[in-house]
C-alpha cells in the first residue's frame, strides 16, 4: 500500500511542530525519517495514526483520502504502529497485548484466548522469534517487548508499518536483528517508515531519506550520502561528530569502589558485587541498555539507595552510609540521567536551580535568609559562561529547551569544587549543538584533573568519550576495556558475553 | 536472539545482611498471643459455651457443640504461641509465612474467643453467619462497584452517596408504586445518576476525582435528608413505607445443614449478589469488556492506540459501577430497615472502599473483605446480645478495627490499577 501525506499541518499554540510536510511511502520501501530531537517526527507521526488532529493537510492510502477520527480508524485502513514508548500493557500476557482492541470472541463477547496465542505463535514463527504468549510483558526484556509491538501490529495486517525511534532501547546485536526484521517485511511488500536520529542506522536500512528540521521538509538524501552530509542537513550547519580531546593523563586512584551489592526493597539485586578504580583526570564510561544497574550504581555513589553493601572510597572517605548531603559535600558532582524529574525544579527560575544544592552555607544563604544579590551575580556570570540560551536569569527552568535545561544543571554542578563528578545520560534527548557542548564540558572537567563516570546507553558517546569503558549487564560489571574498544566487542558484552569470551 | 542464561536471574535473593526480612507477620502474632494470655488465661472464665449448627425449624438438626470455655483457651493460645514461634523462624530465614498459616491462627483466636466472650450460654452459629452475610451484602455490591470503577480508571469514593442514593430512591418508588421490584430498579438509576456527575466532572472536566467523590456524599447525604424530614415524615404512609423486598427460601438448597440457612434462606437481593459478582468476576477477566476495562484502566495511551475509546469507555463503565452500588443500596430501605432513614448507610461506603482496597481490586476477593466486615459487625451485635464480659463500646469498634488491621496491616504495599484517578488527556 502507498502512503501519501500532503501538506500536514500540526500546532501546539504557538509552536507549529509540522509546517506543510510531505511525504510518500511506497510499498516494499524502508523510508527514513532523519531529524533531531523535537523536530516533529513522532508528532507527524502521531497524526498519520490518528492520535492527533493535523490542522491542514489530508492523508492518502493508495491515492485514497483518508478521516481518521482516532487510531482505530488508522489501523484499519492498514496502518501500524512500533511506538517508541510501547504501547503494551505491562500487567497483561503477550496474547492479552495483541488481541487488545480487535479480540476473537465466542458467544456473548468471551474471549477466545485460544485463537490469539495461535495468531502469536504463527507471526512468530514467521520471522523465527521465540515468544510465549502467555508471558507477561512486564517480565520480559525490552527487546523482546518489541517484537509483541511488531506481532500486535502484524496481526491487524498493517500494511504501513511505522517504527518510531525504536532502536533507543536496544542492544547493537538486536538492532541488528530488527533491520533484519525491517527488511523480511519490505520483502513482503510492507511500506515502512523508520524513524530515528542516528546516522549508521539510516545509512544501513534506508531506501529513500526525507530530513525533517524544525517541523519542515528540509530534503531528501540517498543512503550513499555520507553522515557529515546528513548530520548537516539534520542540524542546518555543519557539526563535528567527534569529541576533541587530547589523551588522559591519570593520576592518582581518587574513587575505589569494592563489592558493592545494591538491593531493592524486595531483595533483587540491582547492583552485583561491582569493583572498579578511577584514576583523577580519567574518563570511565559505564555503558550497557537501559536497565542494568546503571541507575542504581551512581545512585549508590550519591547515596541514594538504602540497600547497599560494600564500599566507596573517595579520597580516602568512605562514602558508603553517608547522607546525600555528605556525599555532595565530599565533592561529588552529579548530573541525573533525568533532568526534569531529578536534576531541576521546573517551577523554579534559573537562579534559584542554580543554588538548589547550596542552601545550607554562604554565599548564597546567610543567618537562614536568601542572599538575592549574591545569587544573581552567581547566576547571570553562569548563565553567560555556560551559554544558557534563556530572557533572564528569572525564567522558569521548565520553559526552557532541554540542551537549555540541561546546561543548567551542568553550571550547578561543575560550579563547585569538584573531587568526582558523575553524568548519567548527559546527552538524552539534546540537539546536536548542545551535545557537542555538553561532551566539551566534561571533557574539560576531566583535564582540570576531576574524576569523572559518564553513564551512557548511546554507544556513539560511549565511544566518543571513554578513556575507559566499563560495560554492565545485570548489575554486573562484564568488563572494564580500553576506551578504542570495537564497537562490536562493546555490543556483544552489553549482551551480557565477557570479553575473554568475546576474543575467542 | 536475546540471551537470558549468562548471569544470574535478576530476582535472585541475595543471603547476608541485605536479605529482606518482614517482622511484620510473627509481630501481629505475637500481639495476638499476648491478648489472648490476658483474656483467656488472665481472665479466664470457667462455664462451657455451648455452639448451635442449626436453627429449630431446619429439617436436618445437627448436635450442639459444647466446648469449654478455660480448657479451650488454653489450648488455643498454646497453638497459636507455637505457630508464632514458626512464623519467628520463617522471619529470621527470609521466608514468606504460608497463608494458610495465617489462615489457622485467625481460626483458632476466634474460635477461643467466641468461646471465651459467650461462656456460660448459647451463640447461634447458624444466626451469626447468616446475620453476617446480610451486613455484608450492601457492601459487597458497594465493591463491585468500585472494582468496576477503579479497575476502568476512575477513583469511586461515591460509594457511600451511591448506597444511600439507592437507599432513598428505593424507599420512596417502593412506596409509591407499591411494587419493591420497581424500588430496586429506581435505586439502580438514583446510583446511575450519582455516577453519571462523578463522571461527567473526572472524565469530562478533569475535576479531581476525589474531590467530586466525596463532595457527592456530601450532597446526597444533605439532599436525603432533607427531603426525608420534609418529605418523608409528612406523609410516612405515601412515601416511606414501602414494601419489603421477599425472603426466598431455596428448595432442596436451604435444607443442606449449616451452609443451607445460611446462604439459602435470604432476602431476594442477596441471590441477587451471588450473580453479581459471579457476572462481575467472570465479565472483568473473561470477555472482551473485561480486558478492554482493565487495558483503559491500566495503560489508557496504550488502549487508545488500538483503537478503544478511552473516556467512552470510562464513563459508561462508571455509571455501569453506579447503577450496581445504587441497587445494593435497596438491601437498606427494602431488606433491612423496611423504611428509609437518614443517614442509615452509616459509613458503608467507606467500608465497601476498603473491601475494595483489602481485596486488591478483585471482585472475589472484595467480596471475602466485605464479608469479614460484615461478619465483624455481626459478632457485635450478637456478642452484645448473648452478653459479652467485654464493655459494648468496645464491641462497637470491631468493624472498624477490623478494617485498619486488614488493609493496613495484611495488604501492605499493593498494587492498584496503573492509571487509576488520573484523568486521560490527549490534544
Amino acid at each position: 500500500m502507498k502512503l501519501e501525506l500532503r501538506g500536514i499541518t500540526k500546532r501546539f499554540g504557538a509552536l507549529t511542530a509540522n509546517d506543510h510536510i510531505d511525504l510518500v511511502v511506497q510499498p516494499g520501501e524502508i523510508h527514513c525519517l532523519l531529524g533531531e530531537n523535537g523536530a516533529g517526527k513522532s508528532t507527524l507521526m502521531n497524526v498519520l495514526y490518528g492520535l492527533y488532529r493535523a490542522d491542514e493537510g489530508e492523508i492518502l492510502l493508495d491515492d485514497q483520502v483518508q478521516k481518521f477520527e482516532g487510531p482505530g480508524d488508522a489501523m484499519n485502513a492498514g496502518i501500524g504502529m512500533v511506538h517508541q514508548h510501547f504501547m503494551l500493557i505491562p500487567v497483561f500476557t503477550v496474547a492479552e497485548n495483541v488481541m487488545l482492541g480487535n479480540e476473537n470472541t465466542k458467544a456473548g463477547g468471551v474471549l477466545d484466548l485460544e485463537a490469539a496465542r495461535t495468531k502469536v505463535r504463527e507471526i512468530s514463527a514467521r520471522f523465527g522469534f521465540d515468544i510465549d504468549p502467555d508471558a507477561k510483558i512486564e517480565d520480559l526484556p525490552v527487546g523482546v517487548q518489541q517484537r509483541v509491538e511488531i506481532i500486535k501490529a502484524l496481526s491487524r495486517d498493517a500494511k504501513v508499518l511505522v517504527f518510531d525511534e525504536p532502536t533507543a532501547v536496544l542492544t547493537p546485536q538486536e538492532t541488528d536483528e530488527l533491520m533484519d526484521i525491517m527488511r523480511q517485511l519490505k520483502d513482503e511488500g510492507t511500506a515502512i517508515v523508520f524513524i530515528t536520529h542516528k546516522l549508521r542506522e539510516v545509512r544501513e536500512v534506508a531506501d529513500r531519506i526525507t530530513v525533517i528540521r524544525l517541523g519542515k521538509v528540509v530534503g531528501e538524501a540517498e543512503p550513499s550520502a555520507t553522515n557529515a552530509e546528513l548530520a548537516s542537513l539534520m542540524v542546518g550547519r555543519a557539526v563535528s561528530l567527534t569529541v576533541d580531546k587530547a589523551d588522559a593523563a591519570p593520576g592518582d586512584d581518587a574513587l575505589v569502589v569494592s563489592e558493592l551489592t545494591v538491593t531493592d526493597h524486595v531483595g533483587q539485586v540491582l547492583v552485583d558485587n561491582v569493583s572498579f578504580t578511577l584514576k583523577r583526570g580519567e574518563i570511565l564510561c559505564v555503558a550497557g541498555v537501559q536497565g542494568n544497574g546503571q541507575t542504581e550504581l551512581t545512585e549508590a555513589i550519591m547515596g541514594l539507595q538504602h540497600r547497599v553493601l560494600g564500599s566507596i572510597v573517595l579520597d580516602g572517605t568512605e562514602l558508603v552510609g553517608q547522607s546525600t548531603r555528605g556525599v555532595l559535600d565530599s565533592g561529588v558532582g552529579f548530573v541525573p540521567e533525568d533532568r526534569t524529574e531529578d536534576g531541576l525544579v521546573g517551577e523554579f527560575t534559573i537562579a534559584e536551580n542554580l543554588m538548589l544544592d547550596r542552601y545550607t552555607s554562604e554565599p548564597f544563604v546567610k543567618a537562614g535568609t536568601l542572599q538575592l544579590d549574591a545569587l544573581a551575580r552567581f547566576a547571570a556570570e553562569k548563565v553567560t559562561e555556560f551559554d544558557v540560551r534563556a530572557q533572564g536569569i528569572a525564567t522558569k527552568v521548565g520553559r526552557l529547551s532541554g540542551g537549555n535545561q540541561q546546561k543548567v544543571v551542568l553550571a550547578r554542578e561543575l560550579s563547585r569544587e569538584l573531587r568526582l563528578f558523575i553524568a548519567a545520560q548527559p546527552t538524552r534527548g539534546l540537539d546536536v549543538g548542545s551535545i557537542e557542548f555538553v561532551h566539551k564540558r566534561i571533557v574539560a572537567t576531566r583535564d582540570a584533573g576531576v574524576p569523572v563516570i559518564v553513564v551512557s546507553t548511546e554507544l556513539d558517546e560511549v565511544t566518543a568519550l571513554a578513556d575507559r569503558i566499563a560495560v554492565m549487564y545485570r548489575g554486573r560489571i562484564i568488563g572494564i576495556v580500553p576506551g578504542d574498544t570495537p564497537r562490536d566487542v562493546l555490543g556483544l558484552m552489553m549482551a551480557g558475553e565477557t570479553p575473554s569470551e568475546v576474543a575467542a | 536472539m536475546i540471551d537470558v542464561r549468562t548471569a544470574p536471574a535478576p530476582g535472585a535473593q541475595v543471603a547476608g545482611s541485605l536479605a529482606v526480612r518482614s517482622w511484620k507477620a510473627p509481630i501481629a502474632f505475637t500481639v495476638f498471643v499476648v491478648a489472648a494470655a490476658i483474656l483467656f488465661i488472665g481472665l479466664a472464665r470457667d462455664a462451657p459455651t455451648t455452639f448451635r449448627l442449626s436453627n429449630p425449624n431446619d429439617a436436618i438438626q445437627l448436635p450442639e457443640l459444647v466446648l469449654p470455655a478455660f480448657a479451650t483457651g488454653i489450648i488455643a493460645t498454646a497453638i497459636m504461641a507455637t505457630i508464632t514461634v514458626y512464623a519467628f523462624l520463617r522471619a529470621r530465614e527470609a521466608r514468606r509465612i504460608p497463608l494458610w498459616v495465617t489462615t489457622v491462627f485467625a481460626i483458632v483466636f476466634l474460635v477461643a474467643f467466641l468461646t471465651w466472650a459467650a461462656a456460660g450460654s448459647t451463640l447461634p452459629m447458624i444466626g451469626l453467619l447468616a446475620g453476617s452475610l446480610t451486613v455484608a451484602t450492601p457492601l459487597i455490591f458497594g465493591s463491585l462497584g468500585g472494582v468496576i470503577s477503579e479497575r476502568v480508571g476512575v477513583v469511586n469514593i461515591a460509594i457511600e452517596g451511591q448506597l444511600l442514593s439507592g437507599a432513598f430512591v428505593a424507599a420512596l418508588v417502593a412506596s409509591i408504586t407499591g411494587n419493591p421490584f420497581a424500588g430496586l430498579a429506581g435505586a439502580v438509576l438514583a446510583g446511575a445518576l450519582v455516577s453519571t456527575i462523578l463522571a461527567s466532572f473526572s472524565i469530562k472536566y478533569l475535576v479531581d476525582q476525589i474531590i467530586v467523590g466525596v463532595v457527592l456524599n456530601v450532597l446526597v447525604i444533605g439532599l436525603t435528608s432533607f427531603l426525608f424530614s420534609t418529605l418523608m415524615t409528612a406523609d410516612s404512609a405515601t412515601f416511606n413505607s414501602p414494601a419489603r423486598l421477599p425472603r426466598i427460601s431455596i428448595p432442596l438448597l436451604a435444607d443442606i445443614p449449616i451452609l443451607g440457612p445460611i446462604l439459602f434462606q435470604q432476602s431476594i437481593i442477596v441471590y441477587l449478589m451471588y450473580i453479581a459478582v459471579a457476572a462481575v468476576w467472570f465479565a472483568l477477566f473473561k470477555t472482551r469488556w473485561g480486558l478492554r476495562i482493565r487495558a483503559v484502566g491500566e495503560h489508557p495511551t496504550a488502549a487508545d492506540t488500538v483503537g478503544i475509546k478511552v473516556r467512552a469507555t470510562r464513563f459508561w463503565n462508571v455509571l455501569l459501577a453506579g447503577a450496581i452500588v445504587g441497587g445494593g443500596g435497596a438491601f437498606f430501605s427494602l431488606a433491612a430497615v423496611g423504611s428509609f432513614q437518614k443517614e442509615m448507610t452509616n459509613g458503608a461506603g467507606y467500608i465497601a472502599l476498603a473491601a475494595v482496597i483489602f481485596g486488591r481490586w478483585d471482585p472475589i476477593r472484595a467480596t471475602l473483605a466485605a464479608l469479614l466486615f460484615g461478619f465483624a459487625t455481626n459478632l457485635q451485635s450478637t456478642l452484645s446480645i448473648v452478653g459479652s464480659p467485654v464493655p459494648s463500646e468496645f464491641m462497637l469498634m470491631l468493624p472498624y478495627v477490623v478494617t485498619i488491621f486488614a488493609v493496613a496491616g495484611l495488604v501492605g504495599a499493593s498494587r492498584p490499577p496503573a492509571a487509576t484517578g488520573k484523568p486521560y488527556i490527549t490534544s
